[in-house]
């Protein structure tokens, strides 16, 4: 996760591979894999009734996180919405705590407090899991702030659905970060539904990206399936961020497989069957495969090892999850006041 | 001891934290520039820059957001409302994100934030512009409210604020900006959660805060004074955490209690104390509690019937005498 930065000036391998290190490459392929299947897994648990509440799942839009998180380092910020086990995954967050906090488990992400939509991990600069919609925008802002204050060289990545582009928010935010020049690089993951209203029936501007326009903001719009391809774009906003302290808004097209949450169905009255059997047609996953394979980087045998590898992952995790502790009776009044550092 | 306005005292306090802990800095809209809307930042940006002293655009959602933002990295942020009325566009902020973090987060981030401001009712400034909005904060677990009365307690409780590691919902006076009052001299804070005895006495407890307490029901006591009634009055200073203690105490020596306060009747802040009291002091009493409020409308603008809706000293009188069960 350090390395993209050298990466970029190391000798190119192959252009199409923009000079990455096969080492990371496979372990881009890796973690999407590990997103996929993980939240293959939660879709069974939810219907077993194991994890509660709502549960948003990430499948199809895999190649945004990893490309984008990976634009960064170690020490940059991610805040995402709701949908955040992709990025809490790209980020690093073990997955195994991620596992056991959707099982309401005390050795989960918050110990059970925050839930799925709420994912934390002070440590791996992840700041949530936020679900009202919208809300989390001018946070990331306030972190580019902060980063800003103290003349540090960190950006703070920031994702929100297409939804999330009409509420009053967005915008405030988004004036605020390019009106004080924030190191914030706002991701729209586009994925053309917010819950089952399309963007044409709730954006005047279908053009997500042109939302910057009004805040002469930096701003790019790519297809979102193919993962070196967000990379190249994020990679462009981080190195900006990082020599003006400028804010970008990247409009990533991308599109989910399963309901907005775990309660609704893949298709219905707001997109046809059809429609969805299109789109998974360029599955990132698979393209990315496909492309690594074109490239001689991998055979189908390593395929098949990492299939098994990553499953193994999954087993494990809801191994930890299943015999860790619910949260103890006492931990219900913890963590509402801060004790005095003083 | 110096005699200053409230509004000095506010700014030495913000002035002494800042100067002690370059983590603070203040925004709002018209803070810096413009010297404040109420001038409790008059100076600040001559001294401290524009770094740590920003004016923002009007965007209450988006700057209270970024003071968030930045708390959970590690800044505190001071971010003034022109008036808390203004807050409700930001409230979202304030009540998901700063209030709920730190338990939703299991621990992993902490919000240490002030929000400051002139909250309750001015002048003639209509039913939007003139909300006590107290209860509503102190609703939530997660946040503190803080209230003073008096200069000397809005720069040591201001201090403390800054200082706390929660987020702190600090609520000035809109009309007792002007007024002076003694602070005692050099380095002090004040204490959260614990309450102040205005007066000692026997009859009735009244408990009160901010401009009601200074503006009303203090008149009010001296008036009972005068009738040989004695009222011992208590300013909790801040809303939540409610120091109970003192004032069950107070009301197990009198028997009686009278809240007086800004905000409407309905789920108000005194409907809580009057609970609280009932409950733990509930043999000791002689009378029922009684509350003086706001009466239940929206404000309006015509003065005399703002003068109508609002707590007054003669209400305040009429309550006490209510529950001493005299004419």
């Amino acid at each position: 996760m350090n390395e993209p930065i050298t990466a970029l000036k190391q000798p190119k391998m192959h252009s199409r591979l923009l000079g990455l290190s096969k080492e990371t490459l496979l372990a881009w392929y890796d973690e999407m894999l590990l997103s996929r299947r993980f939240e293959e897994k939660c879709a069974q648990l939810y219907q077993m009734g194991q994890i509660g509440g709502f549960c948003h799942l990430y499948n199809g839009q895999e190649a945004v996180a990893t490309g984008t998180i990976h634009a960064g380092n170690a020490d940059d910020y991610v805040i995402t919405a709701y949908r955040d086990h992709g990025p809490a995954i790209s980020k690093g967050v073990d997955p195994k705590a991620i596992m056991a906090e959707l099982l309401q488990k005390y050795t989960g992400t918050t110990k059970g407090k925050g839930g799925s939509m709420h994912l934390f991990d002070r440590q791996k600069n992840f700041l949530g899991g936020h679900a009202i919609v919208g809300g989390h925008i001018p946070l990331a802002a306030g972190v580019a702030f902060a980063i800003k204050y103290r003349n540090e060289r960190r950006v703070c990545f920031c994702y929100m659905g297409d939804g999330a582009t009409n509420i009053g928010s967005f915008h405030e935010a988004l004036n605020l970060a390019s009106l004080w020049k924030l190191p914030v690089i706002y991701v729209i993951e586009n994925n053309r539904y917010g819950m089952g209203t399309s963007v044409e029936r709730a954006s005047a501007v279908e053009d997500l990206w042109k939302k910057a326009l009004a805040y002469d903001m930096r701003h790019d719009v790519l297809e979102g399936h193919d993962v070196l391809e967000v990379y190249r774009a994020a990679k462009a906003a981080v190195e900006h961020a990082r020599k003006t302290y400028e804010p970008s808004l990247l409009e990533i097209r991308t599109y989910r497989y399963r309901g907005h949450s775990q309660s609704d169905p893949v298709h219905g009255h707001y997109r046809s069957k059809e429609e969805v059997e299109e789109e998974r047609k360029r599955d990132p996953v698979t393209m990315f495969s496909d492309t690594l394979k074109a490239e001689n980087i991998i055979n189908d045998e390593y395929l098949e090892t990492a299939e098994k590898r990553i499953k193994r992952i999954v087993e494990e995790c809801v191994q930890f999850a299943e015999s860790s502790p619910l949260p103890p009776a006492e931990e219900l009044y913890k963590d509402v006041y801060f004790e005095s550092e003083e | 001891m110096a005699t200053v306005s409230m509004r000095e005292a506010l700014r030495q306090a913000i002035d002494e934290e800042m100067a002690r802990d370059d983590r603070v800095f203040l925004m709002g809209e018209e803070v810096a520039q413009y010297q404040g809307a109420y001038k409790v930042s008059q100076g600040l940006l001559q001294k401290y820059g524009e770094k740590r002293i920003l004016d923002t655009p009007i965007a209450e959602a988006g700057f209270a957001g970024i003071g968030v933002g930045a708390a959970m990295v590690g800044l505190r942020p001071i971010v003034e409302f022109m008036t808390w009325n203004f807050s409700l566009v930001a409230y979202d902020q304030i009540v998901n994100n700063a209030a709920k973090m730190l338990s939703m987060s299991g621990g992993n981030f902490h919000v240490p934030i002030v929000f400051r401001g002139p909250g309750g009712a001015a002048h003639n400034l209509g039913a939007t512009h003139s909300q006590a909005l107290e209860s509503i904060y102190a609703h939530f677990p997660g946040l503190k409210v803080v209230m003073p009365s008096n200069c000397e307690d809005a720069k040591g409780l201001l201090k403390t604020s800054i200082r706390d590691e929660n987020p702190v919902i600090f609520i000035e006076s809109e009309v007792m900006y002007g007024e002076k009052g003694d602070i005692p001299d050099g380095e002090y804070t004040t204490p959260l959660g614990v309450g102040k005895i205005r007066r000692e006495g026997k009859d009735v407890t009244i408990v009160s805060w901010s401009k009601i307490l200074a503006h009303v029901a203090t008149k009010a006591v001296d008036q009972l004074a005068q009738e040989g009634i004695d009222v011992e009055l208590i300013d909790p200073r801040t809303i939540r955490p409610m120091d109970m203690d003192l004032i069950v105490e107070s009301v197990k020596k009198t028997n009686r209690l009278v809240i007086v306060e800004e905000g409407w009747p309905f789920a108000g802040v005194g409907a809580q104390i009057s609970h609280d009291v009932m409950k733990r002091a509930f043999d000791y009493l002689d009378a029922p509690i009684e509350r003086v409020t706001q009466e239940d409308v929206p404000l309006p603008y015509a003065h005399n019937l703002e003068i109508a809706s609002l707590p007054s000293v003669e209400k305040v009188v009429r309550a006490v005498k209510n529950v001493l069960y005299v004419s």
